[in-house]
């Protein structure tokens, strides 16, 4: 228990130290371009597979449950539009990107730290914080919700897909279904728990990466950890925000 | 010039430094020598300001690193170069980029300036066409001297090396220690240099100081180093047999010397 309030109150205090003032902004702005590429870019392959396969996935097993005639077939395409903006894409999504991104932050940064990258940036007098984690917390804030919503479209199509080429709906029935008793704020919360999820991430990982102290085994083991506590965070998260938001 | 005044540092139960003080002289370069595990790291991180001490000071030109502001110890920080062990080069970064980024940081210079500048220190530690290769793709001696470079880009007041030869061969490791005794005498930088390498002792030191298990044993130069009657220097001097010989014909030599 009190390593855990100790790692808390490590994680507060690196929160803390990263707002300072930059160096010099440019250098910086190009950071956090480079980390939108690289986490934007560089997650776009799993995130579109993951997203049709799910739509795709969610509208066979739908159908196969929803057997009553008295059932109407629009409402598999309702269930798939509420349940992709709720919960598939931005928490199974964000746990894969959890693997995804986290992992890369927390190895680059402990990568650094064992290198002596980050200790080389210090005596520069560069507040390695604000230079190396910021970024990537700013980057994700902004690229993860892009994500999660080109997810949520490409996860619709992927269930458009799957219903209409195995004859389990047509076309009219889909678009109906998708029109039907659209509640707005479900897109709200989709977003909102993407936002979360992308600090969750982003920070969390940030945090294991920067205080790796060790050697090759101790990076792997710091990104493991993060991808684990990134999860679990990201769980109770979610638990919480429906909670309160629902 | 940089003194370090009483400082102590422990790990735990473990006290690494013990009240060590010396002086490190401007303009000439400064080597650090004792075993492995004698605290000669944690003292060159101590006096950068990467370790917090337990007690003492490092005073920089008579201001304590420790007791300065946040915008002072920056400031202070710019003016210092560092080599460290691994060379810490940016992975991602070329050659040129790795050189061009405390520029790129902390002046205004343009693009041409600064690639002019990045050039003017590569040829410095002769190093050409290497411009836009990555760290990946060198060899550890090019490693360090790309670190030079990146050290010096910057034209630091206070040079730090932390056993810049570990790792490379003993021809390697001495135009390692020419460049940095060329580079100190040239830009007249306080140089500070952890090291284990004979070579480099009886080379390079114009100030020598000798820890032993977190103390300050001996300090001297590369002359008074030969005639040192501490046993425990000795030991660490001159621990091989053809070293011991080296020594005995030395001050032979010398005696013989000044006899005619």
């Amino acid at each position: 228990m009190i390593k855990l309030l100790e790692h808390f109150g490590k994680y507060l205090l690196m929160l803390k130290g990263m707002f300072t003032k930059p160096e010099n902004a440019r250098v910086y702005w190009k950071e956090f371009i480079h980390q939108c590429n690289e986490i934007g870019i560089g997650s776009m392959g799993i995130v579109v597979i993951i997203s049709l396969f799910l739509g795709a996935v969610t509208t066979i097993q739908t159908a196969y449950q929803l057997i009553s005639p008295l059932v109407q077939k629009y409402v598999i395409a309702q269930i798939i539009r509420d349940s992709t903006f709720l919960e598939l894409s931005p928490t199974v999504v964000c746990i894969v990107l959890a693997g995804v991104v986290g992992s890369k932050i927390a190895s680059e940064l402990g990568n650094m730290r064992v290198s002596e990258q980050i200790d080389a940036l210090e005596i520069m007098g560069i507040n390695t914080k604000t230079y190396l984690i910021l970024p990537k917390i700013l980057a994700s804030f902004i690229v993860i919700p892009c994500l999660i919503t080109i997810s949520m479209f490409l996860s619709i199509w992927g269930g458009y897909l799957a219903g209409t080429l195995s004859g389990i709906m047509n076309d009219q029935q889909f678009t109906q279904g998708l029109t039907k008793d659209f509640v707005t704020f479900n897109l709200t919360f989709g977003l909102i728990k993407a936002f979360t999820f992308a600090f969750i991430i982003s920070s969390i990982s940030a945090y294991f990466g920067y205080n790796v102290k060790g050697g090759a085994l101790e990076i792997g083991r710091a990104s493991t950890t993060s991808v684990v506590v990134s999860c679990i965070l990201i769980l109770f998260a979610d638990y919480g925000l429906a909670a309160l938001l629902l | 010039m940089i003194e370090v005044k009483n400082i102590s540092k422990s790990f735990g139960t473990k006290n690494v430094l013990n009240d060590v003080s010396c002086v490190m002289e401007s303009g000439r370069i400064n080597l650090i020598i004792g075993t492995s595990g004698s605290g000669k790291t944690v003292l060159l991180k101590c006096m950068v300001g990467l370790m917090p001490v337990d007690k003492g000071e490092v005073l920089y030109e008579g201001a304590d690193f420790f007791q300065l502001d946040e915008n002072a110890r920056k400031e202070l920080r710019t003016q210092i170069g560092m080599l460290f062990q691994g060379s810490a080069l940016f992975d991602s970064l070329t050659v040129e980029h790795n050189v061009m980024f405390p520029l790129d940081m902390f002046t205004k210079k343009t693009l041409s300036e600064k690639k002019k500048r990045v050039n003017e220190v590569l040829d410095r530690v002769n190093l050409k066409d290497t411009n836009l290769k990555y760290p990946a793709e060198l060899s550890g001696g090019m490693k360090k001297r790309v670190a030079l470079a990146r050290a010096i880009v910057l034209n630091p007041k206070y040079l730090f090396c932390d056993e810049p030869n570990s790792g490379l061969d003993p021809q390697t490791s001495l135009v390692i220690d020419k460049l940095i005794d060329e580079i100190t005498k040239e830009y007249n930088i306080t140089t500070i240099m952890n090291t284990h390498d004979m070579n480099t002792v009886m080379e390079s030191g114009d100030h020598i100081v000798y820890l032993h298990q977190g103390m300050k044993r001996w300090e001297g130069n590369k002359h008074d180093i030969i005639y040192s009657e501490d046993e425990y220097l000795n030991q660490f001097i001159f621990a091989s047999d053809f070293l011991k010989d080296a020594k005995r014909m030395r001050i032979m030599n010398e005696a013989t010397r000044n006899t005619k």
